[in-house]
This record gives C-alpha cells, structure tokens and sequence, in this order.
C-alpha cells in the first residue's frame, strides 16, 4: 500500500467511525465544521512551510502527484482524518462523563 | 512548525479559559489511541521509504521504530490544537454546545 491508499483508508474510516459508531457526529455538527474552517488554512499553510522546505520529502511513487500549497493532496485527507478522529474521541469521553468542564 | 502550532492554539487556554490542559486525563485519552494508529502508520510509511527528512532539519533523535522525536511531538501537538480549537469555538459560541453530551 502507498500513502494515497492508506490516507484514502484513514479518511474514511475516520468519516464511518463518526457517523455510524460513535453516538453523536461531528460531521453534523458546527462546532465541528467551523473548527475546521479555521484549522484548514493552518494545516495547509504548516503543510505548505514542511513541503516547500524539503523538511519531510515524499517518493514520487508513494503519491498520487497532486499538490496544493507544495502538499501532496494525501495530506489533505491524512490532516482530515487525525483532526476529525481526535475531535470525536474528546467529545466520546465527554459523554461519559469523563471531566466534562 | 510545532511552536507555530503550539502558541497559535495555547492562547486559546489562556484568554477563553477553554480548560483543555486541566482535563489531562480526558484529553490523554483522546490523543493516544489515535495517535498510535497514526504512529504506526508514520512507522510503516518511513520503513516504506513513501516520506523521508532532511537530516540537517530535524535534531537527529529517534523514537522506537525511527520515527523523529518531532514526528512524536507532531502527533501530540497537533491532536491538542485541534481540541483546543474545537473548545475555543464551543467557548465563543455555546449554542453549538448543544446536544454534545447527546442529550
């Protein structure tokens, strides 16, 4: 499997783990997509600093070889999917009862 | 990359008293299981040679499975971001706290 596999995977386990395992979605929520909305020019301009820079490198071969902000677009799906899953387990502990405030 | 993201979602605890960091066991919770998924797959994808660093850009301390210690950080860091986010939002407008307990 390449990154474009696995982040596709991520992507949408992360998106049917939230509707249909955990009780209360995140994707249905405002919270959540205006939290988003102000995540997503930071991730790609973070992306954008750790591409141009040649900080971290992909092979040619692991990628589809599309690129926003100097990103391969797999990280665009791999940032989605970390945010959204991270975002769903607090909220999960939340609902039970786990240091609420 | 890691202060960036870190100072541009801590002030969120300190002017809106999100109280994210008080509740370390909840967010503890939150953070790790989901970032050994992504731990693993960061260790598998390095094995895989799909990304590789600059040597001269990282400070050359390794984790088990030779992930950099900033790729560690990275999966902490960013996972705290997005909380915090998500709690600012919720702080500045409580109305879309509403049923987030389900109930």
């Amino acid at each position: 499997m390449i990154y474009s596999d696995i982040a596709i995977a991520a992507f949408g386990i992360a998106v049917m783990a939230d509707l249909f395992l955990f009780k209360n979605s995140m994707l249905t929520r405002a919270a959540f997509w205006s939290s988003y909305a102000i995540i997503f020019p930071f991730q790609l301009l973070t992306n954008w600093w750790l591409t141009s820079r040649n900080i971290v490198m992909y092979s040619p071969d692991a990628i589809i070889g599309i690129r926003i902000c100097s990103a391969p677009i797999e990280d665009l799906l791999f940032g989605f999917a970390l945010v959204l899953s991270v975002m769903g387990m607090w909220e999960f502990w939340g609902r039970q009862g786990v240091q609420r405030n | 990359m890691l202060l960036f993201t870190l100072c541009g979602s801590g002030w969120l605890e300190i002017v809106l008293k999100t109280g994210v960091l008080r509740r370390f066991k909840r967010l503890a919770l939150s953070i790790l299981p989901i970032s050994m998924f992504f731990l693993i797959w960061d260790g598998y994808a390095i094995a895989q040679n799909h990304w590789f660093f600059d040597r001269s850009q990282i400070l050359g301390i390794y984790g088990p499975f030779s992930i950099p210690l900033e790729e560690y950080l990275f999966f902490f860091v960013v996972p705290l971001a997005a909380i915090l986010t998500l709690e600012g939002t919720t702080t500045v407008k409580p109305h879309w706290r509403k049923g987030e307990f389900g109930e």
